[in-house]
């Protein structure tokens, strides 16, 4: 823990000692999250009152096509038990297994990505055709951003975790805390969307 | 798991620029980038009060001649957007959180000085950006609020810009925020509880809590805007068939928290300042803490008393009015804390404290006329006119900046180990107090008569009370002088300060004056009182 005030001939030397705290990045990657959150929170509310008080205008298209975005959200949920078993794996020193899991968890993102630009060509709406169609775009498109970013920091972390000289290891499990963390976030996102948007 | 910090490494002296160079490098030094914010923010403060100049020299008569209409528009949409963003925000979260915190709480620096350093680096670039925009193709026109379809219909780049300003600049808020919640929770001195932090460590956590939870919402909002603005999406546009109470939902979602964003930190420091100068202890220290909590609860949930007259439904106007209604609760409860603190106190009249009894008389007036505003009935009649400018002001300009000032004259000699000139800080304080007064008071009889606010021509029988608001407003332009000459004077040549001029009990006066890098040589004190006035004050541990 700490050791501000463990005793005076420390603070005395203080410049040869080195003090330490707890460490609270984890507290404020979650405060982060928590702000992120609230973006989608937003987006989320704007979207069911839109639902809620402005109807189509008649002849809009509004159907979604229901088994890519499962498949979506069964590889994102598999994602994330990957992304578990690379943290285990690191875990217990075994850093080429990590690295594998890692690599695996970002290709299952990278396949997320292509699905969901599969259905982004597919649907028989574009961004501007109604309401729904924008609010759909903004929705998924402002994910699908989040997954990007986090598939681009998980082949950062998988390359760190390399055996040789690679700065993630189980000293140093930051990076891959935090990048797990926002990964979870970022699924947990995606069932609450998938539930409003394709399932109400 | 535990990090180690060498204190070498972190505030390295060899590699941070010293002297005034440092105020322009990135330093990581939490004094340094509260001066930053500081000193960036007043510079804003009068770009934007020049605009308030330009603005009332127009309406000191009824026909728009001093500048054209889609002008005047671009000169009061940026004044808001400026004062709110780039001067209150950042000064009273930033500027003094950023110097104040880890000494309240005991640390050395804040939880992530990085961060804190970009969330400081953001703002000159987003600031200038907006400014810049008026040469563009013209700025923002939509106010400050960026009403859609306005926003959507107005010349785009302006509006663009500002978007992207305005983001910037929650951006900059919301690692604030993230950064100060850390510092507050985790960062605290061994042996320091919570009920012992100085009030504005309160205030801060409050504060940034609410800056966590409600800018995102605001930023979420604005991408939409741009969409709509950029992509012809509808997502605010009625034409094809989106909704324009959804942009006002999000957008007071985010701005009436924001309210509470920029005066909460000066309750916080307002009640620092108080005891020190009445020689008591803060009155009424838990009641404090939880109607800031209080505030911080019901200010998330308040935000449509903003729209009672936009097709809002009866039952959501009840919940509004009783919600909002119910907030003068913990705030009267701040209010008769502060009047019970000086209540028999050994009062010193300088410069910090008569801007902080101005403040109370003022933040009383807004306080009034804010619970007045939250009734159905009256808000109909003077909504969109001058009533809502005058009260607005009250609590901004006649809270917040008035408490800004307070603290600069209370905290100078922190920072510069310098005293500023008492005789031309009670002039400063003269002037604006009239000044403002005269500005806004009879803004509120406009108000009630009619005149509308933002717009650039008016009823010609308002004429004579607008001249006497647009005097009021030249006193306030004239009160920044003595206040600039009496800061430079008192920099090169003020009376020495020592180390605690005030006898201040709270920690950052027990080092010396300005702090050295590390805030303290040795361990940080332990401040279980930090408002121990006027009893036998057993030696601080």
């Amino acid at each position: 823990m700490t050791t501000l005030d463990s005793s005076k001939e420390i603070q005395k030397n203080n410049s040869e000692v080195n003090e330490t705290h707890e460490d609270f990045r984890i507290f404020g990657l979650i405060t982060f999250l928590i702000a992120d959150g609230m973006t989608f929170a937003g987006f989320f509310a704007a979207y069911l009152t839109y639902k809620a008080v402005n109807p189509l205008p008649d002849g809009a298209i509004y159907e979604l096509e229901l088994p890519i975005p499962t498949l979506n959200t069964i590889l994102l949920l598999v994602s994330s038990a990957t992304f578990h078993k690379a943290g285990k794996a690191l875990l217990k020193d075994k850093n080429s297994d990590s690295q594998k899991w890692l690599f695996f968890t970002a290709f299952l993102g990278i396949i997320f990505l292509i699905c969901q630009l599969f259905e982004y060509f597919h649907l028989p709406f574009g961004l501007t055709d109604n309401l729904f169609a924008s609010t759909f775009y903004a929705l998924t498109g402002f994910h699908g951003l989040h997954v990007t970013l986090g598939t681009l920091m998980i082949l950062i972390i998988a390359w760190q975790s390399r055996t040789n000289g690679g700065r993630l290891t189980s000293q140093n499990m930051f990076p891959l805390e935090a990048v797990e963390l926002y990964w979870h976030f970022v699924d947990g996102i995606w069932v609450i969307l998938f539930i409003i948007l394709y399932l109400l | 798991m535990t990090i180690s910090i060498d204190p070498q490494k972190t505030n390295n002296e060899s590699l941070q620029p010293k002297g005034w160079l440092r105020y322009f490098s990135f330093s990581l030094d939490h004094k340094v980038i509260g001066i930053q914010y500081l000193v960036c923010g007043f510079l804003f403060y009068l770009i934007g009060g020049t605009l308030a100049s330009a603005i009332r020299i127009e309406l000191a008569s009824p026909m728009s001649d001093f500048m054209p209409r889609d002008v005047y528009n671009q000169v009061l949409t940026l004044h808001g957007t400026i004062m709110i963003f780039l001067w209150i925000v950042p000064v009273v979260n930033g500027a003094f959180g950023n110097y104040l915190i880890p000494f309240y709480v005991g640390a050395r620096d804040m939880a992530f000085p990085r961060l804190n350093a970009v969330a400081f680096w953001l703002i000159p670039p987003s600031g200038l950006m907006l400014v810049a925009s008026y040469f563009v193709e013209g700025a923002a026109q939509a106010g400050w609020t960026a009403y859609p379809p306005l926003s959507i219909t107005t010349p785009q780049s302006g509006q663009i810009i500002w978007i992207l300003s305005v983001l910037l600049l929650g951006g900059s808020s919301i690692f604030g925020g993230i950064n100060f919640i850390a510092t507050i929770i985790k960062l605290r001195r061994p042996g320091l509880k919570l009920m012992q932090l100085p009030m504005y460590c309160w205030a801060m956590l409050g504060t940034s809590l609410l800056v966590v939870l409600s800018t995102p919402v605001l930023a979420g909002t604005l991408i939409l805007l741009s969409f709509d603005i950029i992509a012809n999406t509808g997502f605010f546009n009625p034409v094809l068939g989106g909704n324009v109470v959804v942009y006002q939902h999000l957008f007071w979602f985010y701005s009436h928290p924001a309210v509470y964003i920029m005066v909460l930190p000066a309750f916080g420091l307002v009640s620092e300042i108080l005891p020190v100068h009445a020689r008591k202890p803060l009155f009424g220290y838990t009641t404090m803490v939880f109607s800031i909590m209080g505030i911080v609860v019901l200010g998330l949930v308040v935000w449509a008393h903003h729209m009672f007259t936009s097709g809002t439904p009866p039952w959501m106007r009840l919940f509004f009015t009783i919600a909002t209604a119910f907030i003068a609760v913990p705030t009267g409860i701040k209010f008769f804390n502060w009047v019970a603190t000086l209540w028999g106190g050994k009062i010193s009249i300088n410069s910090a404290i008569l801007f902080s009894c101005g403040f109370i008389i003022n933040f009383v007036f807004g306080g009034i006329t804010g619970v007045a505003l939250a009734q159905v009935p009256f808000d109909i009649h003077v909504h969109d006119t001058y009533f809502v400018v005058a009260h607005f002001h009250y609590i901004v300009y006649g809270g917040t900046v008035f408490i800004i000032f307070s603290s600069i004259y209370h905290w100078f000699p922190k920072v510069t180990g310098k005293m500023l000139n008492e005789k031309l800080g009670i002039l400063h304080f003269i002037i604006t107090f009239i000044g403002f007064n005269l500005c806004f008071a009879p803004q509120h009889w406009l108000g009630l008569n009619g005149m509308p606010r933002r717009v650039a021509e008016y009823d010609p029988q308002f004429q004579f009370v607008n001249q006497i608001s647009s005097l009021g407003a030249l006193l306030m332009a004239i009160s920044t002088i003595p206040f600039l000459i009496n800061v430079f004077l008192s920099v090169r040549n003020g009376k020495n300060a020592g180390d605690n001029p005030w006898n201040a009990l709270t920690p950052e006066w027990l080092t010396s004056s300005p702090p050295p890098v590390e805030n303290w040589e040795g361990e940080a004190p332990l401040v279980e009182e930090p408002y121990g006035y006027g009893k036998e004050i057993s030696e601080q541990k």
